[in-house]
């Protein structure tokens, strides 16, 4: 029974390394990416039990109403895979990036509990522990966020904290008004509940559900916070908040609960592609216009989460093929272009495009790697963004939405255009540079290579036969809604 | 007077006398959790809020004294981890998270309810602490970076 250690592990590390170090961080950083390093082998071991039938997992020994399940299905178990790989890299990273800021083990203890919300928010199969579980990872996020101790971040991490607190608060409405129809917080049970209700109630339900988790995930209209927090944030930190962590707690809450919960009608998949439409368009033009190199990374990453939400609105299968794929790479190339602009930060003191210029001759790993991630993010093949858009747009095509077909390419278009701004000013400038201060350390450029060769390297989950092997599970678990309820409930 | 100093001898004086009787009542919820109204966090607090009274009416450096925060911190980890190995015992013996591993007792006994009074006690360390260590710590930041008197 491996499933509750996706909880247990993290947790335990958070609150070994805060018992057992005193003022350095050595036990602290081995503590931190041994825990990392089991749950990503954990996580493969769930993915390959879990292709044929998922386990539900009930806490304490009770039966499934009346306690706090947790359900491992293809779906949860993909993004408990993201989770640890994003997180061992950004931990690799963080090594020496950290000790610039300040030779503390808080900020690994803290890494944890971030790892412990999000693994929580994806592997439990009760509405009201998402909430709890949520709430431990966003805990986390805000202090992580103003680790730095600037008064910018400071006000990012309040900003983020404002923002945050509102959607926690209409969550928790939701889950009451859902508490208060079905007599129960069981998502599987809900889901058997829910489409016997007054349809006016779920709707508003919806709605609620929809800004709330909206919010996390940055879709459009509720995206303000984003751009200050993971800005400002500590740059392995941007890479978490952008690469995971508005996806296991946005997107993923989003699939979970408008899929196998509310069986998804009609009015939320329109509302989806709308939204969806908006956040490609409007962030993409917002990114083009900026100078700071994490802020525009920050508009970029809300951009690509409206590709995932406009297949999300499609809802065939191939879309949902896409929406996956794009989750997976989405993570990878945005986690390393965070990488490459905290390299940058550090080496230059900047992160302002036009203080940078010719970066190949002294950052040349630095410089490579985000020559990959651009063309990944980007679109261009042979890189994972290239396939994952191409199949969001086919989708969009094949099911006859010409209309998001055409906003999905010209977002494309768009955000090869602004990333061509960055290799431009930001690595190919006029400026020269002979000499830097702070060369990146073996961690650093370990964290990056390693992103770098996934980008090219995830590709190759396109052709069918591992696609079959990989994804199909996934897909199959989002697609049938009314089999998450079987599966839960046992009928 | 200096803030760190604390407040007046009434106050002193009566403190000295309720302190007790505060952590008394806070082990008392704690240790009835499974049995009446309260538990583990209610009784936390309760605890926590005796010692900020100290804090707040002897002042900082008398506090530093007479209790050793370093040890505090230490005690919020040392309970959290007891809790997840209560809930791992349960997978190695009954299989499930968390699962009762003891006997269930008599209903209305102290000694009742299985692992759940254990439980309670750790997460009234955990929140007693916690809660403490966290105003404790707010308080010791703002004088060290020349916040205003």
């Amino acid at each position: 029974m491996i499933v509750p250690y996706f909880i247990i592990i993290p947790l335990l590390a958070a609150f070994l390394i805060t018992l057992i170090s005193s003022d350095d961080d050595r036990w602290a950083i081995v503590i931190s990416i041994l825990a990392v390093i089991i749950l990503g082998i954990l996580s493969v071991i769930g993915f390959i039990s879990v292709s044929k039938e998922a386990i539900v997992y009930s806490m304490g020994g009770w039966k499934i109403p009346y306690t706090v399940c947790l359900v491992l299905d293809p779906f949860s178990s993909f993004m408990l895979f993201i989770i640890p790989l994003i997180g061992l890299a950004a931990l690799l990273y963080s090594i020496s990036y950290i000790r610039h800021l300040s030779k503390s083990w808080k900020y690994y203890a803290l890494f944890m509990l971030l790892i412990t919300g999000m693994n929580g928010v994806v592997i439990t199969g009760d509405l009201f522990n998402l909430f709890i579980f949520m709430e431990v990872a966003l805990f986390a996020a805000y202090s992580l966020v103003a680790y730095g101790g600037k008064a910018e971040e400071f006000e990012a991490s309040f900003k983020y904290a404002v923002m945050g607190s509102i959607s926690s608060s209409l969550i928790l409405i939701g889950i009451g008004l859902t508490y208060s129809i079905t007599s129960t917080l069981t998502l599987a049970k809900i889901a058997e509940v829910l489409p016997g209700q007054n349809p006016v109630v779920v709707n508003w339900i919806g709605a609620i559900f929809l800004a709330g988790f909206g919010l996390k995930a940055a879709i459009m209209p509720f995206h303000a916070w984003l751009p200050d927090a993971h800005s400002s944030a500590p740059a392995p930190i941007s890479s978490m908040l952008s690469g995971v962590l508005i996806k296991a707690l946005g997107i993923y809450v989003l699939i979970r609960l408008f899929y196998n919960v509310f069986g998804l009608p009609k009015i939320f998949s329109d509302i989806f592609l709308v939204l969806g439409g908006i956040s490609i368009i409007c962030a993409s033009l917002l990114a083009i216009s900026q100078w700071d190199f994490k802020r525009l990374l920050a508009y970029s990453s809300i951009s690509q989460i409206g590709f995932i939400l406009l297949a999300l609105g499609i809802g065939t299968r191939m879309a949902v093929f896409g929406a996956i794929f794009h989750i997976l790479n989405h993570a990878i190339f945005k986690s390393l272009l965070f990488f490459n602009a905290g390299t940058v930060e550090m080496a230059l003191g900047t992160r302002d495009l036009r203080k940078m210029g010719k970066l190949g001759k002294v950052l040349p790993i630095t410089s490579t790697t985000s020559m990959i991630a651009t063309l990944s993010v980007s679109g261009l093949p042979p890189f994972n963004g290239f396939f994952s858009k191409m199949i969001i747009i086919i989708a969009a095509i094949q099911a006859g939405f010409f209309q998001s077909a055409i906003v999905a390419v010209i977002g494309s278009v768009l955000t090869l255009g602004y990333f061509l701004k960055v290799q431009r000013h930001g690595f190919h400038g006029e400026k020269e540079f002979n000499e830097i201060t702070n060369v990146p350390s073996t961690g650093m450029r370990t964290a990056m290579i390693i992103l770098a060769i996934l980008c090219v390297c995830s590709s190759v989950l396109i052709i069918p036969g591992i696609k079959d092997v990989v994804f199909d599970p996934v897909i199959d678990t989002i697609i049938n809604k009314t089999e998450y309820i079987q599966l839960v409930l046992g009928r | 007077m200096k803030q760190s100093d604390g407040m007046t001898v009434i106050v002193k004086t009566i403190t000295r006398m309720s302190v007790w009787l505060i952590i008394l009542y806070g082990i008392y919820i704690i240790l009835h959790g499974h049995l009446t109204p309260g538990g583990g966090f209610a009784g936390g607090v309760i605890i926590a809020l005796a010692f900020l009274n100290v804090m707040l009416a002897y002042g900082r450096k008398y506090t530093e004294q007479w209790l050793n925060v370093r040890i505090m911190y230490d005690l919020v980890s040392t309970g959290a981890i007891l809790f997840l190995i209560i809930g791992i015992f349960g997978i190695a013996l009954k299989g499930s998270f968390l699962a009762n591993i003891l006997d269930l007792g008599e209903l209305f006994k102290l000694e009742s309810a299985g692992v759940i009074p254990i439980i309670d006690i750790f997460i009234g360390v955990i929140v007693s602490m916690g809660l403490f260590v966290m105003v404790w710590t707010l308080a010791v930041f703002h004088l060290e970076d020349g916040g205003e008197e």
